[in-house]
Order: C-alpha cells, then structure tokens, then sequence
C-alpha cells in the first residue's frame, strides 16, 4: 500500500484544486473577495506544476507521478493519470496562463463575477484533465468538461455577437467529441484485455498496468480502424482547428472576453493536437501513416490560408484569430511528418548508407520535437498577444481596428510598444525568440523526411514556408508599422501606458518567449525524450531499420 | 403437473408493492368522501402509500428466489403464471414508485387550487404507478393488454384533468382519440399471436413460435409474426412515443398539467419498454424469430432519433420542446433494444444498458420538469420566454435545469452521457454503427434546442424582475435529481449492477428455459 499522498498523486492535485477553488467561490459574496480569492487559489496549481516540472525525472522517462483507481471495473475504465515529456509543459503552460488570466480579469470583469470565476476555475479542471489522462475515457471526460464553462464565458461576457459565436463554438468541439465517443467504443472493443480504454499501449510502460496492445491488431488499416480513426482525427483538427475545421475560431476568438481568448488560444486548441499526440498516434499508427499526406495537406492549408486570411484582417483581435490557424497548422505539420510513410528506399540504399534509417528516426524525432515544443511557444505568445490586444481595447481605447488604432503607437505608450513588439516577433518567428525554434525544427524534420522518401510530403513541406512569408508579411504590415510605427495619432495621445502591475502579468510570458528563444534546451530536453520514445514506439519505420541491418550485414560477410 | 391451486401467502408477498397501490388508492378516494373540507393531506398519503409499496419491493428484492419458489426453477415459475414477480418487474417497480413519488412532490404546489377533485388526483397517480407494475410483470397477452390499457385511460383522464383549461382537455381528447385506435390496432396483433399458439400466455406462445409444427395456421405463420409484431409495436410504441406513433404526444403534453406532462414523459415509456423487452425478447428473441423485427426496430429508432431531435429544434413552448425531447430520447432507449442481439457488451448486456439509461432518464428528466412545473407556476407560463433571466431569478432552478440538459445531451460525467455510452456501445457492439453515427449526430442537434432555453436562462434579461420562490417539494425533487444525476454519472458501477441484475431474469429465459 502506497503513501496515501503519493496515491492521489500531485497530479490529481493540480487538476481538482481549481474545482475545489470554484466550489469555495460560490460561497464567497463580496466581488472583490472572489477576485482576490480565485486568483491566489489559482497560484497554488502553479506552483505544484513549477515542482512537477523541477520533480519529473528526464533521465527516466516515461510516465511519472501516476495515479490509478479503478473507475468502472465492469467496464474496464480507471481513473489513471501520469504525466511524460508532452504533458509536462503544458500542465505548466496551463496553470500559468489560468492564473494570468484571472489576474487580468481582476481588472476588467464587473459583471457576474461569482459566475464567472467559477466557470474559469472550472475550465482549468477541464483542460488540465486532459493532459493527465492515462485513460480514453477519462480523457474523453475532460475533453467534454471544458466545454460547457468556455460556452458561457464567451456568451455572457462576450462582444456583440457573442451568443452566436458561443453555440457556434460549442457545437463544433461537440459534433467532434460525439464522432470521438464511437471511435473511442470501437477501440475498447478491439483491444483484447482487462484495460480496453488505457492508452498506455504497445511498448509503454506503467507503474500500474501492463501495457495493452495497439487496436486493431488484426486489420490495422481496415475500414473499421479507420473509421475509429477518423473519428478522433475529425474531433482533434476541429479543435486544432485545422482547415476546413476552422470556422468557429474566428467567432469565438473575437467574441470571447480577453481572457477566454487567452486561454482559447494558449490552451484549447493544443488539446487537439496534444490529442494527436498522446492519442491517435500510439492508438493507430498505421491508419495515420495511411492517412498523413491528405492530413498534412490539411495542414499546409491552414499554414497559407490562416496566414493569408490573417493579412486581410483590420480587427487586431481576428488578426491575431487568424494566426493561430496558422500557427497551430505548423503543430499539425509537425506531427504528420512524425508518421508519414516514407516510400522507394531501396535495400540498396540502405546497404550503402546504414545510417540512413536511424537519420530518418532523428528527423522524425525533430519534427515532434518542434510541434510539441510549438504547442508551448504558440501558448505563450498568442497569450501574451491577445492579453495585449486586451490591455489596449478593454480599458484604453475601445478599438481595435488598425486603421483607427494606428499609428505611431510605440511613441504613444512605449512600453505597451515594446511588449507588442517581442510577441509580434516572435509570433513571426525571428531567431531568437520562441517561435523560430519549433518552427524551426517542424519544417527541419519535415524536409528530412520528405527527402528521404516522401514526395507529397516533400512539396507540402516547401509549399508551407510560404506560411512563414506571409505571418511576416502581415506582422510587419499591420501590427508593426501600421500601428506600432508612423506619426503619432492625435486621437490617442494621453492614454496612459502599462502599469507596473500590467507589465508584471505580461512578465512571465516575455521571460518564456525571450529564454526559450535563446536557450531552448530546459523545455526541449522534456520533450526530446518522450519524442524519442513514442517514436521508438510506433516503430513506423520498423521495417526499414530491420532491412538496413540486414543489409549491412549482408554486405559485411560479403567482404 | 405443476400444482396451480392458489398459495394465498406466495400470492400475498409477490403481489404485496401492488395490493399496497390498491388498497391506498381506494382509500384515497373514499378519505375525500369522508373528510371532505380537510384539505391538503392527499399527496402526503400518497407519498406514503409509495413508501410502503417501495419498501415492499425493496422486500422482495432481497429474497431468494429459490426460496419464495419453494424449489421450482424460475423457467418453472416462468412456466406457470400470468405475472411474474422477478427482478425484472421488480426494477421497473421501483421505476413506477419512484417516477410517482417525485411527480407528486413536486406537483403539490402546482396542483393546489388547480382543481376541485384533489384525492381523485392522487388516487389516479397511484393507480398508473399500479398500472405501470401490471405491465411490467405482465406475464400474459391479456395482462398486458389490460395493463396498457389500464394505464392509457388513467393518462387520458390526468392529461385533461383541468377541466377548465381548453388545452388540457384539448390534450387528453386528442391522447384518447389517438390511443383507441392504437389500441384497437394492438388487441388486434394479440388475437393473431393467439391464434398461433391457442393461448395467451407468453411462454405457451413462446413454445409455439418455435416450433412451427405446432402452428394452428402453419402456412401462414412466416407472414403472421411479423405482422402480428408490427401492430403490438403500433400500440407499445404508442405508450413509449417512437416515431411514427408519436403525434399525440407534443398536443398532449402542452395540454397536460405540468406534474401530468412529466409523468407521462417517463412513467409510460418505462412500462412500454419493459412490455416491449419481455414480449419481444423472451418470446421473439431467438436469431431466427427476431430477424424478423430487428430490422423494423432499428428502423424506427433511427426516425425516432431524427424526428424528435429535428421538430424539437423549431418549438417555442418548453413542454412541447420536452415533448419531442423525450420521443427522442425513447429513440435511443430502443437503439439498445434493437442491438440486443449482440455480444455482451464491456460488462454491461445491451439489455442492462437500456435500463440503465432509463434509471438514468428517470432522474434527469423528472429534475428538468420539476424546474419547469415550478417556472409554470410562478410565471404562469411554459413558454421559452418566461425562462429569460432565470439565472437571476433562482440561480438555483437555473444552474440545475442546466446541468439536467447537460445531461440529456450526453455530457459527461453526467448520468445521461454513461446511459448513451451504454446504447451507443451496445450498438457498436452489434455492427449497427450507421445507428450510433445517427444517434450521436442527433444528440448534438439536441444540444440546439436544449441550449436556447441555457440561453434564453442565462443571456436572457427577465421580463419582470423578482427571484422566483419555488416550493419545497420542488426543491427536494430538483436536488434528489440533482445528486442522482451526478452520483450516476460519478459512479455508476452500482448501476449497471442493479440494472444488469434486473435483465439476467429476462434473458436466460428467452434462451434455454423455453426452447427446452
């Protein structure tokens, strides 16, 4: 019998304190208590995620910090939670910008505070549930619970058209979820074993259970298995979202108080692409493989069309909207050139070049690498962008179309200027800043594995840099010199810049995108290793090693 | 030779939830001759005439059946009479009592000087939670004709209780109208399955339809089954609303007094399920005979799922939203019927997930129409928009009548997502994915009609300010729901025990015991 602390598992703590915080909140009456009060609770996940973070042991590995009671024996389902290089930063990533968000909220929620503080509070349970989950089911649970709060932030404390945007954005993630529910049926019924719905699989470990084996043994790539497939694909790029998915985004984003956008952007939609990561790829390897080029055409899409769409926006807000199509576009990019089949490697070949196959699995890793790593990056910069586009709309000027809003900006309130101006770039990917590491790394293994055997891969991958063009075309025309650049407008002159408290919320995310910028390595080495293993672990180039060993081989005894 | 000569004390246990349901009844009725100008005491007696029935089955539970058998085999039992007192019944016993009892507390206040004829109210209530019982152990085709039409008459007289009201007695003519003809069509599908067997008892039938050389009329028998089902389906599915017996329902239930319109949302569909599953699955469930009326089954669950989540999309008065609601709701419950050929599913047979979803339904759905009955008597009103600004009337009804939708859609951890996961599985299980795909789909248009009243709740500003008081049965009702609600959803390994429990006397029976 383990400690009873150790069984519950910091884990646990971290994701039920903010529901524990929420029910306290209901009990609260004065407004300003409830502000104050959420907002320290919240700090308490944060500096339990910091210790994760410090705790998790790198060298090892693997699942850490497990927790696991059975749920539903009948049924197979258990309440099993762990965290592993993927899941890690973006605990912290989570907590972090719940507690900014709620900070900043402080400020400028005046109505319905009770309500809206225990439905941020219970979003966080939500979303942090999801990066725990050893589970489907529970993982499916979570997935659900974030859901109903973010509906109601958007569509009591949202802009204009915030109910249509709210059931819009509800709608969506549910039509997606339910698809998700029956493939989530189909596995369990194809996984033989006492544990149908674990997603510790194949050559995964745990503390708690053996490792069951991947769905679909017999007929992998069968139409039952792709059609499960497909229903976590669908479920996960609507809330990446990733074109033709996209639509609700918009909507949501620019309705959404600022601190929904903030955590919509940082937070939401990684669980779509953390849902690929932690989910389809051990749960389908061979139907993803399958299916990679048209999802990484999926992908290229959203890369050129978000960055485009984006350049033709005057509201900051959808702007910025309309980058995360973009950016999150890299993520999924990444992750298709994770499984993509690689085709025409000869015995020959391999033969000459041993190497060749352990350099594939390195620029597979490279890919994973970057998309997990801009999982994190885009969190911290489109949540400090929108907190900006916040700071100037809500309490400043109440504008935010650039042709009214600029220019001259920087000259206006200089600090608001120079804070807009680190997230811009690195939201447009300058080395030296956040962004230009993951995207970095997505488009170098991309291109390896292209080259190594993928033509379709290989164009897509070309084709999306234009991306990057125009992310910087936008950026620099819009944000910089449109309003950050120019004469002094009239219209603005007095408003006053960041307050020291302000500049103390923005703080944390400039350190992130600045020293993950300089010196990634603290982030990447979580996420290196547990790329490294899951991609050890969908042996998707299996094949191709074996051949290159025998090859080799072969031609050793030869001589 | 079984000894059938009457055994007056087995008799008296097996029968005891529904003598109790008599006996208080009648007292009801003749406790108004008496005490007439005492007013208020009525739903109270009730109450406890529920308790004492609930206590009973709870009693009856936690017997061996081989002892109140005194060692006769329960397919021996089966064998033998016209009602059967097994687990099975005795689920859908507690589901009678319990769909009563909370009707009745949170219809106390909404009743009180609705009508002159308060016992006879109450009396009617016990008498379709007796009704409800009949059908569930009905045992025999003329049982279950009288338990179905026992029911049917007490519902049209609650349905068009409020004389005074043209809609209510609009709803119940209209109910009764519908019903007749229903009915005839029913009694008619039970003549043919007597004439196949010569009997009217389910296990005599049973026996018959499984070996064809003992059909009366043998060179008709392929034809007459399934033609004889179809109309025993028009009339049970007419109790349970599917699609397309459903018209009277939407008419009948914005006509109904609140507390009526939630009984019927749930009391009837809970008897015609259980009708449904022990007609057709202990007689009619072998792989051969069901062939037969899987197809039609599967079928209309899928209109039913359409139809209901598709009209309730355009309604503007929460009852009849409600009314459509649960006809769709009634589709996924016979989605698990229709899969019950399949394999036993993760722990939970596609039998056990449909009970389980009505254990489910039960809570939910009685909870959300406790919020309306308490909206309709306070506003005066059951349409959308007296619901406007609910979250600063009563913050309590509101985020309550949420959590209820949220439950109907299917969120989780709430109980209606596990009671769909259960069908939905059950479905998959039984290659009937084109089903599932429909049922989930449909489940997300529900989320449209049920979040305009979220809205209109919660975005809404209130035509008339003021918090909203409802009354204390009210509130007991919504936070029993409430608890249920979450506590099904949290943990409901109990549940699919005790509903997994109730169908293993159901189904061995459709197997061996009668094809021996």
């Amino acid at each position: 019998m383990q400690p009873f602390l150790e069984q519950i598992s910091i884990l646990s703590l971290i994701t039920f304190l903010p529901l524990v915080g929420m029910v306290w909140v209901l009990f609260l009456r004065d407004d300003d208590r409830i502000k104050k009060f959420a907002t320290w609770f919240s700090v308490i996940p944060l500096i339990l995620s910091v210790l994760l973070w410090f705790g998790y042991d790198k060298d090892a590995g693997g699942f850490q910090y497990e927790a696991f009671f059975s749920w539903i024996p009948n049924v197979g389902i258990n309440y099993h939670v762990g965290v592993d290089g993927f899941s890690v930063p973006l605990i912290f990533l989570t907590t972090l910008l719940t507690t900014i968000s709620l900070w900043y909220s402080a400020g400028v929620i005046q109505t319905r505070v009770k309500e809206y503080y225990a439905f941020f509070l219970l979003l966080a349970t939500g979303m942090l549930g999801v990066f725990i989950s050893l589970d489907l089911f529970l993982f499916y649970v979570f997935f659900e619970i974030g859901l109903v709060p973010m509906y109601f932030l958007i569509g009591i404390w949202g802009g204009p058209r915030r109910e249509y945007a709210a059931i819009k954005f509800f709608l969506y993630t549910l039509a997606g979820s339910v698809l998700m529910l029956l493939g989530l049926i189909a596995v369990a019924f194809n996984t033989p074993g006492d544990n149908p719905f674990t997603l510790v699989r194949g050559g995964m470990t745990s503390d708690w259970l053996t490792a069951a084996p991947i769905p679909f043994a017999s007929d992998p790539t069968g139409a039952l298995a792709v059609a499960a497939f497909l229903g976590f694909l669908i479920a996960m790029l609507i809330k990446v979202p990733s074109f033709p998915f996209h639509t609700w985004l918009p909507d949501a984003h620019v309705e959404a108080p600022t601190a929904g956008s903030v955590i919509l952007a940082g937070v939401l939609l990684k669980l779509g692409t953390y849902g690929l990561v932690r989910v389809a790829m051990p749960l389908f390897p061979e139907a993803f493989q399958m299916l990679a080029v048209p999802i990484g055409f999926l992908a290229f899409t959203s890369i050129v069309y978000g960055a485009l769409v984006a350049m033709a926006q005057w509201d900051f807000k959808k702007l910025i909207a309309y980058s995360s199509v973009n950016h999150m576009g890299y993520v999924t990019l990444g992750i298709v050139a994770t499984v993509a089949a690689v085709n025409g490697v000869t015995p020959e070949a391999l033969a000459a070049d041993p190497m060749l196959a352990e350099n594939l699995e390195a620029a597979r890793v490279a890919a994973l690498d970057g998309a997990a790593l801009q999982m994190f990056t885009h969190g911290v910069i489109t949540g400090a962008l929108f907190l900006l586009v916040g700071l100037i709309y809500d309490t400043r000027t109440h504008e935010r179309d650039f042709r009214e809003l600029g220019s001259g900006l920087w000259r206006t309130v200089p600090k608001y200027g120079t804070m807009l101006m680190i997230a811009a770039f690195a939201s447009l990917g300058l080395p030296g800043l956040a962004g230009f590491v993951s995207e970095f790394l997505v488009f170098n293994g991309a291109f390896r594995v292209g080259l190594a055997g993928n033509q379709p891969l290989l164009i897509l991958t070309a084709l999306s840099v234009l991306g990057i063009l125009f992310t910087a075309a936008f950026i620099l025309w819009k944000v910089i010199q449109m309003l950050l650049l120019g004469p002094q407008n009239e219209r603005w002159i007095g408003t006053p810049d960041l307050t020291n408290n302000e500049l103390a919320m923005l703080a944390p995310l400039m350190f992130f995108i600045i020293a993950f910028g300089v010196y990634p390595w603290p982030i990447l080495e979580f996420i290196h290793g547990a790329s490294q293993s899951l991609v050890a672990h969908m042996n998707v180039d299996a094949n191709l090693i074996e051949v290159a060993r025998a090859a080799s081989a072969a031609l050793t005894s030869l001589r | 030779m079984l000894d059938l000569s009457p055994d007056w004390g087995v008799i008296l246990t097996h029968f005891a939830p529904e003598l109790i349901l008599v006996i208080g009844a009648l007292g009801l009725l003749s406790y108004d001759l008496y005490v007439r100008g005492k007013d208020g005491l009525q739903p109270w007696i009730t109450l406890g005439v529920l308790l004492a029935a609930a206590l009973a089955t709870g009693w009856l539970y936690t017997m061996d059946p081989a002892e109140v058998f005194e060692g006769r085999s329960a397919g021996e039992v089966f064998r033998s009479g016209a009602f059967l007192s097994d687990s099975f019944t005795h689920f859908f016993r507690l589901m009678s009592v319990l769909t009563a009892g909370l009707v009745t507390l949170s219809g106390i206040a909404y009743m009180r000087g609705k009508t002159a004829f308060k016992g006879e109210f109450y009396a009617f209530v016990l008498f379709a939670a007796l009704a409800m019982n009949l059908m569930a152990g009905a045992n025999d085709l003329i049982v279950i004709a009288l338990g179905i039409e026992f029911l049917s008459l007490v519902s049209y007289i609650l349905t068009g209780y409020i004389r005074e009201d043209r809609l209510s007695i609009e709803g119940g003519l209209k109910y009764f109208l519908y019903g007749s003809i229903t009915s005839a069509a029913m009694l008619f599908g039970l003549t043919y399955l007597y004439g196949i067997a010569g009997s009217t008892s389910l296990p005599v039938i049973a026996e018959a339809v499984r070996q064809p050389e003992n059909l009366v009329v043998t060179h008709l028998s392929t034809f007459i089954v399934p033609a004889a089902l179809f109309l025993v389906l028009a009339g049970i599915g007419f109790k349970v609303a599917i699609a397309p017996f459903h018209q009277w329902s939407p008419d009948a239930y914005q006509g109904a007094p609140t507390p009526v319109t939630a009984f019927l949302s749930v009391g009837p569909k809970a008897a015609g399920f259980a009708v449904m599953m022990r007609l057709f699955i202990t007689v009619f469930g072998t792989p051969e005979l069901s062939a037969t009326w899987l197809g039609v089954l599967g079928a209309l669950a899928g209109l039913t799922m359409i139809l209901g989540n598709v009209a309730a999309l355009t309604q503007s008065d929460v009852k009849r939203m409600m009314a459509y609601s649960s006809i769709a709701q009634a589709g996924y419950m016979l989605v698990g019927i229709a899969a019950f050929g399949g394999t036993a599913l993760m722990g939970t047979t596609p039998l056990g997930a449909v009970l389980f979803f009505i254990l489910a339904y039960l809570f939910t759905n009685l909870g959300a129409f406790a919020v309306i009955i308490a909206v309709d008597r306070l506003t005066g009103s059951s349409s959308v928009s007296a619901f406007a600004g609910l979250s600063k009337r009563s913050p309590f009804l509101a985020i309550a009548l949420t959590i209820f939708f949220l439950s109907l859609i299917g969120i989780p951890p709430l109980s209606g997502f596990f009671g769909k996961f259960a069908v939905f599985g059950a479905a998959v299980a039984s290659d009937m994915f084109g089903l599932a795909v429909v049922g989930v789909l449909t489940g997300v248009v529900s989320a449209v009609y049920y979040f305009q009243i979220v809205k209109t709740m919660y975005f809404g500003d209130p035509a008339e300010g003021g918090a909203l008081r409802p009354s204390p049965g009210v509130v007991f009702v919504v936070a029993t729901a409430l608890v249920m609600t979450l506590i099904i959803g949290l943990v409901p390994q109990p549940f699919i025990e005790i509903a997994n429990q109730a169908v293993t006397a159901l189904e061995p029976i459709a197997g061996s015991m009668v094809a021996r």
